[in-house]
């Protein structure tokens, strides 16, 4: 494969993490709110600890990945969950 | 200075609380007359909630024990268990718990807290893979923060899950340990042992069991969950706290694990903090005498708590899935909790709050815990004092109730 093939590949897989993660949330939140890669979790979205680990958990359900606790607790905003849960999944 | 800004949010509600007169985070009980009864704010009340599952507070082996360690033994030890704070009592209550579980090693902590960060931290360390369930109690996640393992949560009480998590890990070096609870303490729920038993033996992780709440209230001998569920020997630590079925305060954790000696000189919060008093380990002792002596103590309890349940469930309460005693009413709002709760106060019934992130699915709950001690008829002054306030708040429908009465 290309060097531009796999860059294509992982730009499809970021906006695949991307769909899932921000579609996840959209469906958890009790209504709609515009969410961008700057949304940050807890303080704009007022979920709790233990809201933003279970919306994980539907996460690494979807992708089949587990996500450490210590990996959430460095999440501040979407941008930054996406990065991470992109990682993973990689790694896996 | 501004350490205390993060909180401002939060403080603001505290302050709604204590203004409002009815602030369950800080209620005094002005004296406590006995293992059911306690004056509170001038008003003899009815305690539904202080988890004295088998009423042993002021058992007289129990005070006696305590009394007279005190004489002999002094106040207090002034030390850590592993500097000059090991008595005779501490190896004895440890010899107990051990006999009573069939361990080899019994270890005594300062409290159950201590117990799930002393046990997790030491078992779980860098390299390794903590699994837990996802309803956990503070101290397990927090033991959890203490270690350096790499730490993942399933879904409560889903061996699935938990199976799931494990095949993901499973080209991973490292130990994988798993830890559950007996009976969970917001809903009352208890896990399923033998489907997790299964897992853990299938993926070779090991499995620690915290019975806090079930130790005393679940299986033939009294021993929790592991023994009702027949899967005692897969359970590689149990974990217990003294503060509830044992009257008193501290924890402990048993096993059968080769070495497991060597945790008194890794197990951070076993080796620096204060030991348990001289008292406090002899009413222990005591109380753990009575738990064997009394499965009535058990069979009251139980029937106790099945009472309540329906009881709740008849005034079309929503309670936690399955009947034990913590019983949880589900509340629509933590407004309609904090409502009930001071309405139930003031008619003198005792009863906690519970509210998230400390529940789980975000769901404020008024819990209640029952006791041997209570009487058929302290339970069902209860559930009466439930339909009255319940039903000037609209959060009870009577009408089943007044059906199955008539």
């Amino acid at each position: 494969m290309s060097e531009g093939a796999i860059r294509n590949q992982m730009t499809d897989q970021t906006n695949e993490v991307r769909d899932i993660i921000f579609g996840t949330l959209q469906a958890a939140l009790p209504q709609a709110r515009p969410l961008s890669g700057d949304t940050r979790i807890i303080e704009d979205l007022g979920l709790d600890s233990v809201a933003v680990m279970d919306f994980v958990m539907e996460i690494e359900d979807k992708l089949d990945i587990s996500v450490p606790l210590d990996k959430i607790a460095e999440v501040e905003t979407l941008g930054d969950l996406v990065a991470t849960v992109q990682r993973l999944k990689q790694a896996a | 200075m501004p350490v205390l800004d993060k909180y401002a949010a939060l403080a603001a509600q505290y302050r709604q609380l204590e203004e409002a007169g009815a602030n369950p985070f800080n209620v005094k009980f002005d004296e406590v007359l006995s293992p059911t009864e306690a004056m509170i704010g001038g008003r003899k009340t009815l305690l539904l909630g202080t988890n004295n599952y088998l009423g042993l507070t002021y058992d007289p082996a129990v005070v006696e024990a305590a009394n007279a360690a005190t004489s002999a033994s002094g106040s207090g030890t002034t030390g850590s268990r592993i500097a000059n704070g090991s008595y005779g009592g501490h190896a004895r209550l440890e010899a107990a718990l051990a006999d009573f579980y069939g361990r080899r090693l019994g270890m005594v902590f300062s409290t159950g807290y201590q117990a799930n960060l002393g046990i997790i931290s030491a078992l779980a360390g860098k390299g390794d893979h903590l699994l837990l369930d996802a309803d956990s109690h503070a101290s397990i996640y927090d033991g959890s923060r203490l270690g350096y393992a790499q730490v993942t949560r399933f879904r409560h009480n889903s061996p699935d899950d938990l199976a799931t998590r494990l095949r993901r890990l499973k080209d991973e070096p490292g130990e994988k340990i798993v830890i559950v609870e007996g009976i969970y303490s917001m809903l009352g729920d208890t896990a399923p042992l033998k489907e997790f038993a299964a897992v853990k033996r299938e993926y070779g992780a090991c499995l620690v069991v915290d019975e806090a709440h079930s130790l005393g209230v679940l299986g033939e001998t009294g021993r929790g969950l592991a023994e009702q569920a027949g899967v005692e020997a897969d359970c590689d630590f149990i974990v217990g706290t003294f503060s509830k079925s044992l009257a008193g305060v501290g924890g402990f954790a048993v096993t059968d694990m080769e070495g497991a000696e060597i945790l008194r000189v890794v197990s951070r919060p076993y080796m620096f903090t204060a030991s348990l008093p001289p008292a406090n380990i002899a009413a222990t002792e005591a109380a753990l005498q009575q738990l064997r002596a009394r499965p009535d103590l058990r069979r009251r309890l139980n029937e106790n708590a099945l009472r309540l349940y329906r009881g709740l469930e008849r005034l079309g309460f929503e309670l936690g899935p399955e009947p034990s005693p913590v019983v949880s009413a589900i509340m629509p709002t933590p407004e309609a909790a904090f409502g009930l709760w001071a309405a139930l106060l003031k008619a003198g019934l005792y009863t906690n709050v519970s509210l998230p992130p400390a529940t789980p699915r975000g769901l404020a709950l008024l819990r209640s815990s029952v006791s041997a001690a209570h009487s058929p008829a302290q339970i069902d002054h209860a559930i009466a004092l439930f339909a009255e306030t319940g039903k000037g708040l609209g959060l009870a429908n009577a009408a089943p109730a007044l059906a199955a009465a008539k």
